[in-house]
């Protein structure tokens, strides 16, 4: 049974096939990339996995349970977290609330708790913080802790992001291009966090990148997709020398 | 016969109700913002027909056109000095602003023509059309003429003007409509300017029907309901959410209890955002991340 | 300025949080229970009043301010619980019972006018709670055997325990003490993962979700919570009126309410209590202008809403951040003389962010 399995998938805006009968697999530990020209439905693919669209066609499956149909937030409460391409952080909340609210999926207090803010909830509070602090000293964010995100430059808030996602305490970390927008010494380091969340931590990584560097030196596995289809799925050095990589790349 | 009759008031009502959402999804269409003071834009035109008639004493079509030129002025004005600083911020924010703005012009109009109600006498006043056992004022001709006529130019100008293609694209994306070389700014200018014009007639085409006063602006509440039954953002819905509002609320006020009647646009209202939350014709979606 | 050293984590999740905080609101707690003894029965009520809109705007700041949805229509639930409160107390229900009833009747109906509301964004949102309330307006109107219709109803006198509350003195401290525990109250959610929920909700919706929040529980508690405050606030306001009619609760009272979160400044409790000084307070001051200003201008209908539409008006354009934004930079300004930036607050220009299909 694989970690994650994609099996036949189909999405359609009206007459646009954004991803067309698309199956892979995810197993337990992997990097696993998806590399695709612009368009390719990398990012659909993403939403797909966290339900924010609904599958035309096909079923999804998450440590054998099937996810096609849950809610976006329930899958959230699986285990599953995710970052997007043109950071969804919560703007006018510190770096720390933002973290917190990763949290939600742990809550174990009631309203009526919360509003008379009984013990359960104060010791609840300092647990979540413990953890929280523990992922901003993964990420190197203990200076940032009490900013505003509106204040923050571009790379940082990519960072708060991945470090939000990992609040949640996922087994499965989708990222949604993480390199794009930093410079070449932030993707450099991003690679080493890669890496310490990938072994770790021990979360599942799949990700959306378009820096080939980063996806060799990460990945184990790499999907290749052009225009909502299969092309083909190995080793990076495979794909990257794989003639209809080439050709949906060069046109 | 009684069926009829109804029908009749209901389209004539209706037609106004949809001439005032024509100006908000005129206005949200081009620049995504809503302006509730679009009534009371309604109200003033109508003072202003009734100064030029009755102070001015000149010809009635020559008041009409200058009714709607003044308001013109008015909505560019408008534009210029509130509503451009406000490009970017959030819908709410705007939203509140016209609300703040209806107020005011409500005071500056009780302050210029008092709060006693005005008539706004016409040529066309008191005829009737016989039609059966069924009577249909003149006035109530007029405003169906006025909207249908309306309706074609606003049409013609989106699908025929260089001017009015440049507004679609503006109001689809700004940026890139800023890129190509569209003036969006004016565009703005010019599409708040038009839509207090047809706020103008709106009041023309209503002074005749019911006396003016400047409370007159709160009937923008029930053509905001019609434009969202409708679906905000387009333009035959606007007029097609305004005759459904207005036949219902004939229907509901021969046929159910009293206090039924003032409230069935809001029902209606209701139950079409249950029912269809983006309205008859659909123009919004989530965020694409 | 200063600098707070911190070493445990508690310190950020207290309330208080250093000895400044302490000191500063013990001191305006005292003040505040000390100072009516210095004042005359119309201030004593205008302060009563401010502190009643300010459970309300507690309420509104808690759906607008922090969860992000807006409502045209707030007035309905302080009608309802001003209604539902009279009614009950005609019934012979003790004073406290009723209140609570109240507050409960208005949250429950807030949530479920907050079902539908879970599918429309935005302006759809606002349009449909003020459908919500002039339908309620009409019910109030036409609903003659409970709510007595235009004629109204009376409102009998707040008695706790055979004391009679009604006096300008014991109603003021009533109020302060309730107003008090809806603040306490409301910074408890604000600090605990529902109120954080409801911040994720305003900031982005997608985010949120995939965060693994409901979105529409998260929207639902929002509404019933924020209609809960605000009838709560409005079975008081029934006893300041001590006469109900359907035309205290029209949409200008929405609106009133509204500019109150707004001009106090959206996102913060200060700006509710700002707000609440504002909209108590400057109608005295229109009418001392009125009494100044020549008859031409004093006399003039609807000059009070038109003034408070311009104060709108320009908040919205100069101080988005409202009261609260202004003193905050104020303050900024003397803790950091003479380094003050003048850019640390300027707002990045942007184009319209659409929400449309095509």
């Amino acid at each position: 049974m694989s970690f994650l399995a994609a099996q036949d998938i189909s999405i359609h805006f009206g007459g646009v096939k954004a991803v067309q009968d698309l199956s892979f697999s995810v197993e337990q530990g992997e990097v696993f990339s998806i590399v695709g020209p612009n368009g390719a439905g990398k990012t659909t693919i993403f939403n797909l996995i966290s339900r924010i669209y609904d599958t035309t066609k096909g079923s999804i499956y998450f440590k054998g349970q099937d996810i096609t149909r849950l809610a976006t937030n329930q899958v959230a409460q699986l285990g599953i977290a995710r970052t997007f391409q043109n950071i969804e952080l919560f703007e006018n909340e510190t770096v720390l609330n933002n973290l917190l609210i990763g949290c939600h999926v742990h809550r174990q207090t009631n309203l009526f708790e919360e509003i008379f803010f009984l013990s359960r909830v104060r010791q609840q509070e300092l647990q979540f913080r413990h953890s929280v602090e523990d992922i901003i000293d993964l990420l190197d964010l203990q200076s940032y802790r009490h900013q505003l995100i509106s204040n923050l430059p571009y790379g940082v808030r990519k960072m708060v992001e991945i470090a939000r996602a990992l609040s949640i305490k996922p087994s499965l970390l989708l990222l949604d291009e993480p390199s794009s927008g930093l410079n070449p010494e932030e993707t450099e380091d991003l690679s080493f966090w890669l890496e310490d969340i990938n072994e770790e931590l021990g979360i599942t990584i799949i990700m959306v990148e378009h820096d080939m560097k980063l996806v060799a030196q990460s990945s184990d596995r790499v999907l290749a997709v052009a225009d909502g289809q299969f092309i083909t799925m190995g080793k990076p050095s495979e794909v990257q020398s794989h003639p209809d990589v080439l050709r949906a790349y060069l046109g | 016969m009684e069926i009829f009759q109804l029908i009749i008031s209901g389209i004539s009502q209706g037609c106004l109700y949809g001439l005032i959402a024509l100006g908000f999804v005129l206005i949200y269409k081009a620049t995504e913002m809503v302006n509730f003071a679009q009534g009371d834009l309604m109200m003033l035109g109508a003072y202003f027909a009734i100064t030029f008639v009755t102070v001015l004493e000149w010809p009635f079509f020559w008041s009409v056109l200058a009714t709607i030129l003044c308001m013109a002025l008015v909505g560019a004005v408008l534009e210029r000095l509130l509503l451009r600083p406000m490009i970017g911020e959030p819908h709410f924010a705007v939203l509140m602003l016209t609300i703040g703005l209806g107020f005011v012009i409500r005071a500056v109009a009780g302050a210029v023509w008092g709060s006693e109600p005005k008539a706004l006498p016409v040529p066309y006043s008191g005829g009737v059309i016989k039609l059966g056992d069924s009577v249909i004022g003149y006035e109530n001709v007029a405003v169906v003429i006025g909207t249908v006529i309306l309706c074609l130019l606003v049409w013609i100008f989106f699908r025929f003007t260089r001017i009015g293609i440049a507004m679609q694209a503006a109001s689809q994306n700004q940026l890139a409509a800023f890129y190509v070389g569209i003036p969006v700014k004016r565009v703005y200018s010019l599409v708040w300017a038009i839509s207090a014009g047809i706020a103008g007639l709106a009041g023309v085409l209503t002074a005749p029907v019911s006396l003016v006063d400047p409370l007159i602006g709160f009937v923008g509440i029930k053509a905001f309901a019609a434009a969202i039954v409708g679906g905000f953002g387009s333009l035959p819905g606007a007029i097609l959410g305004g005759l459904l509002v207005g036949l219902t609320e004939q229907f509901a006020g021969l046929y159910l209890p009293p206090g039924f009647s003032e409230m069935s646009a809001y029902v209606l209202l209701l139950i079409m955002l249950i029912v269809r939350p983006q309205g008859i014709f659909a123009t919004m979606q989530k965020k694409k991340v | 300025m200063r600098f707070i050293r911190k070493t445990r984590y508690m310190q950020d999740i207290n309330l208080i949080k250093h000895s400044g905080h302490l000191f500063w609101y013990s001191l305006l707690l005292i003040a505040l229970f000390i100072s009516p003894f210095g004042m005359d029965r119309f201030l004593l009520g205008e302060f009563s009043l401010v502190f009643v809109y300010a459970i309300a705007g507690l309420g509104l700041m808690l759906l607008v301010g922090y969860t992000g949805l807006v409502s045209l229509g707030h007035a309905a639930f302080l009608a309802i619980g001003a209604y539902t409160h009279a009614y009950l107390l005609h019934q012979g229900i003790p004073f406290f019972v009723s209140l609570t009833v109240a507050s409960f009747f208005s949250g429950i109906l807030g949530g479920l006018i907050g079902i539908p509301a879970l599918r429309m964004m935005g302006i759809y949102l606002a349009v449909a709670t003020l459908a919500f309330s002039i339908i309620v307006e009409q019910v109030l109107v036409h609903w003659v055997s409970v709510t007595g219709g235009f004629q109204g109803m009376s409102v009998p006198k707040p008695i706790v325990g055979g004391h009679d509350l009604s006096s300008p003195y014991a109603f003021y401290f009533l109020c302060l003490v309730i107003l008090v525990i809806c603040i306490f109250l409301t910074m408890n959610l604000l600090r605990s993962p529902a109120g954080r929920a409801m911040t994720a909700v305003r900031d982005s919706e997608t985010s949120a979700e995939s965060m693994g929040i409901d979105l529409a529980k998260t929207k639902t508690l929002a509404f019933a919570l924020s209609a809960a405050l605000t009838g709560l606030a409005g079975a008081l306001f029934a006893h300041r009126l001590t006469y109900l009619a359907p035309d205290a609760f029209t949409i200008i009272t929405s609106i009133q309410l509204l500019l109150m979160v707004v001009v106090g400044g959206l996102g913060s409790l200060h700006g509710v209590i700002y707000g609440a000084f504002f909209i108590g307070f400057f109608p005295q001051v229109i009418a001392i202008f009125r009494d100044f200003a020549p008859p031409g201008i004093a006399q003039i209908p609807g000059l009070e809403p038109a003034i408070f539409g311009l104060v709108l008006i320009f908040f919205l354009i100069y101080e988005p951040l409202g009261i609260y934004g202004r003193w905050i930079k104020i303050r900024l300004y003397f803790e950091e003389f003479p380094l003050y930036r003048k850019a640390t607050y300027k707002r990045q220009k942007s184009f319209l962010r659409t929400e449309r299909l095509h």
